[in-house]
C-alpha cells in the first residue's frame, strides 16, 4: 500500500444537537481508489463534508499530505488539491455545461487535451456543451458533476454516491468511467451504495456504521468474504449483482 | 459587413443579447425613444421622464447585480445612490460650478461608497441572508437620519440646490441655429450626457455579469456551498459584487443630482425609492440586466403619465359616475398597485424572463 494522501484521525462531527461521527479514522492511499461503504445514515456523506470543511470536526484531525486541514475554510481545502463531487447531481443549473466546466478550472483556461479525455469518458457533455445544465437528464448531470471534479488535475477526488438514482446502463457507463479515471492515476475516495459497482472499482475499503469505521482493508478481501459483507453491511455480493 | 456589425454588437453586449425577437424590438424601441426624446417629444416633462428612466436603468441594473446575479437582498442600495447625489451636490455647492468639482464630487462619492460597501460586505455578508438584509436596512436608515441631521453639510431636510457648470445650464446655446428643429441648450446636453453615462454603465455591468467573475456570482446564487467546494471564497465574491453595485448606484445618484440641480433625502435616500428599484428589477426580470431597462421604463412611465391618462379616462367616463370615480386621477397609486400585482402574476419571471421563453 502506498503512502496515504489523506488520513482521518478520530474525527468527530456534530450537527446541531446530533452527534454524527464518533471518532472516524482511516487512510486514503495515493494513486488508489478507496471506497467508503456503509448503510444509509452510517455517516459517509458527513465524513466527506467534514473533510471538505462544509461541516466542522469537533474533535480529531484531517491530514492531507501530512498537513492538518481540519480547521481550514472550505475554499482553502479545495485549493489544497481536493475536488468534491456532492451527491444528487450537483450542477449549476442556470449555467451551461461549458460554464460549469470553466468554473471548475480555477487556475486558467480548460486544457484541451484534458477536455478531450473528459469527453471520451462522458461523450454526452460534448453534445450538450452549450446547453444549460438544468436541461440535462439525471445521468448527464451526474456526468457533468464528476467531469467538473476532473476539469483540472487534483490530488484527491471525493465523490459521493455517483450511481445513486441512475439506470443500470448509466451505472455501467459510470463504473467504466471511474475505471478509466483510476487508470489515469487519480486518487479517489468514493462513497457508493451499489456494492456490485463498488467491488468492481475499489482497491481499498473503509466500512462505516453508526458514525465510525468498523472495518478497513483491501476491497478484494471484502468482496470475497460473503460472511464479512453480511456482518458489516447486512448484504452479500451475490444479492446485489 | 453585416457579420462585422453583428460581431461588434455582440462584443458590446458581451455575447449576451436579448435572445428573443420581441424583447429585441422592445429594447430597440426603448433605446430609440430615449435617444430621440428631446427631438420628438417637446416640453420639460418628457425629457425629465427620459432622464429619470436613464438614471433608474443604472440604479436597477446595479441592484440586479446584487439581487438577481448574487442572490443578495440589500436595503442599503439607495444609500449609495444618495452618496452619489450628495457627492456632486456638496462639491458644486461648496466649491462652485465647474467640471473639476463634478469630477471631485463623483470620485469622492465613489471612494466613500467603496469603503462603506466593503465594510458592510466583509462584516455582514458572512451571516444568513435575512440578517444581512436587516443589517443593510439599519445602515440605510442610519444614513438617512445622518443626512437629515448633518444640515450644515447636507442641507438637512431641505437638501442642497446648486449651480451646474455653464455648459449644462438652460441658457447655454452651443449652436446658433436649431438642429432638426430643436434649439439645443445645456439642458439637452445634460440629458445626452446622462444617456451616454447610462449606456456606458449598463454595458460595463453587462460585461461584469458575463465575465468569469459573473459566472462565479451566478454559481454562488445557485448554491454557495458548491461554489465554496470548488475553491471560491463566497464572502470575497459577494463583497466585490456589492462594491461594483454600489459604485454604479453612486454614479446614478450623481447623474440624478446633475439633472435636478438638487439633492435631498427624498430624492435619493427615501425608502420608497428602494421599493421602486425592487419593483423595477422584479417586474423587468431578475438576473437579466435587460429586465432593469424594461422595469425602469415601465415604472417611470407609469409614475409620470398614469395620472394624466386616468384624468382623461375619468373625463371620458363622466356619463358613468361610478366608473369616473374609480378612474379619478387621485386613485392613480391604487391602479399602479393593481398593475404591479397583475404584472407579477402574469410574468412571474419578469417581462424579460417571459419573453426569453421562461415561465
Amino acid at each position: 500500500m502506498s503512502e496515504p494522501i489523506l488520513r482521518l484521525e478520530g474525527v468527530e462531527t456534530r450537527i446541531g444537537p446530533y452527534h454524527i461521527l464518533h471518532g472516524v479514522s482511516f487512510d486514503v492511499p495515493a494513486g488508489e481508489l478507496t471506497l467508503l461503504l456503509g448503510r444509509n445514515g452510517a455517516g459517509k456523506t458527513t465524513t466527506l463534508r467534514t473533510i471538505m470543511g462544509l461541516w466542522r470536526a469537533s474533535a480529531g484531525r484531517v491530514l492531507f499530505d501530512g498537513r492538518d486541514i481540519t480547521a481550514l475554510p472550505t475554499p482553502d481545502i479545495a485549493r489544497a488539491g481536493l475536488a468534491y463531487v456532492p451527491e444528487s447531481m450537483a450542477v449549476f443549473s442556470d449555467l451551461t455545461v461549458r460554464e460549469n466546466m470553466v468554473l471548475a478550472a480555477r487556475s486558467g483556461p480548460l486544457d484541451s487535451a484534458r477536455l478531450d479525455w473528459i469527453f471520451g469518458l462522458f461523450p454526452a457533455l460534448r453534445r450538450f456543451w452549450q446547453s444549460r445544465a438544468g436541461v440535462l437528464s439525471g445521468g448527464q448531470k451526474q456526468m457533468l458533476a464528476i467531469a467538473r471534479g476532473l476539469a483540472e488535475p487534483r490530488r484527491l477526488l471525493l465523490v459521493d454516491e455517483p450511481t445513486k438514482g441512475l439506470a443500470p446502463a448509466m451505472v455501467r457507463n459510470m463504473v467504466e468511467a471511474f475505471r478509466q479515471v483510476k487508470a489515469a492515476g487519480e486518487t479517489i475516495l468514493l462513497v457508493e451504495q451499489n456494492f456490485h459497482a463498488a467491488s468492481a472499482l475499489g482497491d481499498d475499503v473503509a466500512v462505516m456504521d453508526n458514525g465510525t469505521v468498523v472495518h478497513s482493508g483491501p476491497m478484494r478481501a471484502l468482496a470475497a468474504d460473503a460472511a464479512l459483507q453480511q456482518s458489516l453491511l447486512g448484504l452479500s455480493l451475490d444479492q446485489h449483482q | 459587413m453585416s457579420g462585422g456589425r453583428g460581431g461588434v454588437l455582440a462584443a458590446l453586449l458581451s455575447d449576451d443579447g436579448p435572445r428573443s425577437r420581441v424583447l429585441a424590438v422592445l429594447l430597440l424601441a426603448i433605446a430609440a425613444g430615449l435617444a430621440a426624446t428631446p427631438f420628438v417629444f417637446p416640453g420639460s416633462q418628457p425629457i425629465g421622464a427620459a432622464a429619470k428612466i436613464c438614471v433608474f436603468i443604472m440604479l436597477a441594473a446595479s441592484y440586479d447585480i446584487l439581487l438577481g446575479y448574487t442572490g443578495v437582498v440589500s436595503f442599503a442600495h439607495t444609500m449609495f445612490f444618495g452618496i452619489g447625489g450628495y457627492g456632486v451636490a456638496i462639491a458644486l455647492d461648496r466649491l462652485g460650478p465647474g467640471w473639476g468639482q463634478v469630477a471631485l464630487g463623483v470620485v469622492a462619492a465613489l471612494g466613500l461608497s467603496c469603503v462603506l460597501a466593503l465594510a458592510i460586505g466583509l462584516i455582514s455578508l458572512r451571516v444568513r441572508a435575512i440578517f444581512f438584509a436587516m443589517i443593510t436596512l439599519a445602515v440605510a436608515s442610519a444614513f438617512l437620519v445622518l443626512a437629515s441631521q448633518l444640515s450644515t453639510l447636507t442641507g438637512g431636510e431641505d437638501g442642497i440646490s446648486f449651480q451646474l457648470p455653464g455648459e449644462l445650464r438652460p441658457a447655454f446655446r452651443p449652436f446658433a441655429e436649431p438642429v432638426l428643429g430643436l434649439a439645443i441648450n445645456g439642458r439637452v446636453l445634460a440629458y445626452y450626457m446622462i444617456l451616454a453615462v447610462t449606456v456606458l454603465v449598463f454595458l460595463g455591468l453587462l460585461r461584469v455579469v458575463n465575465s468569469p467573475f459573473g459566472r462565479v456570482l451566478q454559481a454562488i446564487r445557485e448554491n454557495e456551498f458548491r461554489a465554496e467546494a470548488l475553491g471560491y471564497r463566497v464572502v470575497a465574491y459577494r463583497t466585490a459584487a456589492s462594491v461594483i453595485s454600489a459604485c454604479a448606484a453612486t454614479v446614478a445618484g450623481a447623474m440624478l443630482a446633475l439633472w435636478l440641480r438638487y439633492n435631498g433625502p427624498d430624492t435619493t435616500l427615501s425608502f420608497s425609492i428602494m421599493i421602486d428599484v425592487l419593483l423595477m428589477v422584479v417586474i423587468g426580470g431578475m438576473g437579466t440586466l435587460y429586465g432593469a431597462v424594461v422595469g425602469a421604463t415601465l415604472l417611470v412611465l407609469a409614475q409620470t403619465y398614469l395620472q394624466a391618462v386616468m384624468a382623461k379616462a375619468s373625463a371620458a367616463a363622466a356619463g358613468a359616475p361610478i366608473v369616473a370615480a374609480i378612474l379619478h386621477p387621485d386613485r392613480w397609486l391604487l391602479w399602479l398597485g393593481v398593475l404591479f400585482v397583475l404584472s407579477v402574476y402574469f410574468f412571474p419571471t419578469g417581462v424579460v424572463g417571459r419573453l426569453r421563453g421562461g415561465r
